[in-house]
């Protein structure tokens, strides 16, 4: 016993040895186990849930248009395009405005300015997504509603992504409050993406002559390039399992639709909405099984970002 | 310190007091004369705290079958699946009754008057405008506006839902076994969670129609339709609308258990949107928890508690009912 203790503990000499170190060293590998024990746990409590409705529809049910739970058929597709839509609308809208914003903290910006903005921009992502929600139901939509949506339809309207009549609910207001939400995410590392390079680049940069505009598309927006695009994986992220400002927002239809105004209905809202009615197996197994899908794209993302992330740090510290 | 000891104390003798505690979940419609109840009861009778959690009729049942909770209520009965997977038999008291309006925001001046015909067609996309001739027909008094009507329903799965589309399915060919607990409504209607998200979108949206619980529509003041019952009259929703639907049905309650639809009722003066909300026990149950359960089950049905449930609009049980579900309560073994 004490001869294991003593090479967790990487110390020879026995005197070394106290109970109380003996007894930490316990504590934080059990720690350490128990979040693990919580992932596994995690990953298997969706699995076996989602068995059922594999078995049933096997990988068909993620690209099965029909939900209806009455007649006890489920098909993933319109939460899934649903997600996807959203999402996307909230990265086009969030990037540029994100990264400008990151540009004008680290580069233009005086100190005076630049430190109470860069606050003001990370105490947004602090803000409840249900406040969002309340601000987005009683703000957001009337004003789709009223201003965005007759100007699309009467300019745009021979498209078919913005037909339908304006209720100011829908997927477009869904992403437009997801972008609010994500801005903050983005800006906040692409500004430590940016505040990592190093001031010599910028100056060399400087010294050959090159305008500011040209020093920031060089030294900072192509060195950071991949910072960038790990911070835009972060935004999606969260954007992709918001859960409660969509919800109120989406106008909660599972139907694939092209118009970006009408109705729609996402990975996450959907088991918010129907997980505690959920009474038939089926059913159940196919918000387990969404809940899955979601979790390993999540997963997947959030690696990506990381991956990108380590990649631009070791690429500055040679 | 000295506070700490105090705290334990108190907290001490609180928990030795209440020796048995009785929890329920379910049904969060009946949540609050859940809370009031227990809250008049335990004025008197203090030998058990009762606890309740709205945490929706589908998760109630399911964790009474698994034994998590002592009781639950629910404003759908049980399906046959499930009371084949429980232990026991299960006990269904109606302990009150709900009615689900159809609540409207239309410039228009006067009661509205739908049929169970027109309401169908409005919530299939059929009728889109306010001044369809089908509307217009009940309402040759009224000026009916030239506005698209937008159709609010509830997206999380709910007993208002089953309620509502049940009626549908009873006035309407069309219906006929889509209704549920949560239903596919058609493309282009608006989903929102909860009474109060549905009342949200009512208010926000000018020619938005919906369906949310009497008590939420009287409680924040939004108007609501008169319906068509069966008898051909126009009924305004109320207290005394909604117990009358349940009148008369003694015999068919005594027969099914209890669990019987009082939707489109034959009553004269009947709201035709109605249901029980149940309160669901086992007829088998261990000897301490099950007194109290019993006690309290029998207490609701007084009335004294029927008339407190009918102070925060849920309307009272017909007694004839209460008569016969007392019966049914004191046949419970306790063992």
């Amino acid at each position: 016993m004490k001869v294991v203790l003593k090479s967790i503990l990487n110390s020879y000499n026995e005197s070394d040895v106290r109970f109380s170190d003996i007894a930490f060293v316990i504590f934080l590998r059990l720690s350490s186990l128990a979040v693990i024990s919580i992932f596994i746990s995690l990953i298997y409590y969706l699995w076996s849930g989602s068995l059922p409705i594999l078995n049933r529809f096997g990988w068909h049910f993620f690209f099965e248009q029909e939900w209806d739970p009455n007649a006890d058929h489920y098909g993933a597709l319109p939460f899934i395009y649903g997600t996807v839509l959203t999402s996307a609308i909230a990265l086009v809208l969030a990037t540029p405005i994100s990264i400008s914003a990151a540009l004008f903290l680290t580069e233009l910006a005086p100190r005076k300015i630049a430190k109470p903005f860069g606050f003001l921009i990370e105490m947004l992502a602090a803000i409840p997504s249900v406040v969002y929600g309340l601000w987005g139901i009683f703000f957001l939509a009337p004003f789709v509603r009223d201003h965005i949506q007759p100007f699309f339809s009467k300019y745009f309207g021979f498209l078919p992504f913005f037909k339908g009549p304006p209720f100011g609910i829908g997927i477009f207001t869904a992403g437009l409050i997801l972008s609010v939400m994500i801005i903050p995410t983005i800006t906040s590392v692409c500004r430590e993406v940016f505040l990592s390079i190093p001031t010599s680049l910028k100056e060399g940069v400087l010294a050959l002559g090159t305008t500011r505009w040209e020093m920031i598309k060089t030294a900072i927006l192509e060195a950071g390039f991949s910072g960038i695009l790990a911070a835009i994986a972060l935004g999606l992220g969260r954007a992709m399992g918001e859960t409660m400002a969509v919800t109120m927002l989406i106008g909660n239809r599972p139907d694939i639709t092209f118009s970006i105004f009408s109705p729609g209905s996402t990975m996450a809202s959907i088991i918010a909405n129907e997980s505690p009615e959920a009474t038939s197996t089926l059913h159940l197994s196919a918000l387990s099984a969404i809940g899955l899908a979601l979790f390993f794209v999540s997963l997947s993302v959030s690696a990506i970002s990381r991956m990108i992330t380590k990649m631009t740090k070791s690429k500055f510290s040679k | 310190m000295r506070f700490l000891i105090n705290l334990l104390f108190v907290v001490g003798s609180y928990t030795a007091h209440a020796a048995v505690s009785i929890n329920g979940s379910g049904s969060t419609f009946a949540e609050p004369v859940y809370t009031r109840w227990f809250s008049d009861y335990q004025k008197v009778h203090n030998s058990a705290q009762f606890n309740y959690q709205g945490v929706g009729s589908g998760a109630g049942i399911k964790q009474l079958l698994e034994g998590t909770v002592d009781f639950a209520g629910t404003d759908d009965p049980m399906k046959a699946e499930d009371a084949a997977k429980a232990k026991e038999a299960v006990l269904h008291v109606p302990i009150a009754i709900g009615a689900v309006v159809v609540s409207y925001n239309a410039p228009i001046e006067g009661a509205l008057k739908l049929n169970g015909e027109t309401i169908a067609k409005i919530f299939n996309g059929t009728i889109t405008k306010w001044n369809s001739p089908e509307i217009a027909k009940t309402n040759p008094k009224l000026k009916l506006p030239d506005l698209a009507i937008v159709v609010a329903t509830r997206s999380d799965g709910s007993g208002t839902t089953a309620v509502f589309s049940e009626y549908l399915s009873k006035v309407s060919p069309d219906w006929v076994g889509k209704n549920g607990k949560t239903v596919k409504w058609f493309t282009g209607s608006l989903g929102a969670k909860g009474n109060a998200g549905v009342a949200g979108l009512i208010k926000q949206n000018p020619g938005t129609i919906g369906y949310v619980e009497l008590v939420y529509a009287k409680e924040n003041n939004l108007p609501f339709a008169l319906v068509e019952n069966k008898k051909g009259e126009y009924i305004e929703a109320s207290n005394k609308s909604a117990s009358t639907a349940a009148e008369g049905t003694k015999n068919e309650a005594v027969k099914n258990n209890f669990k019987i639809s009082i939707t489109d009722s034959t009553q004269k003066g009947a709201y035709p949107i109605t249901s029980f909300t149940w309160m669901l026990v086992f007829a088998k149950m261990p000897k301490e928890k099950g007194t109290e359960i019993v006690n309290f089950a029998k207490w609701a049905m007084g009335d004294e508690a029927q008339k407190t449930a009918s102070s925060i609009n849920y309307s009272p049980v017909p007694k004839e009912i209460r008569t016969e579900a007392l019966k049914a309560i004191s046949k419970i073994t306790l063992q």
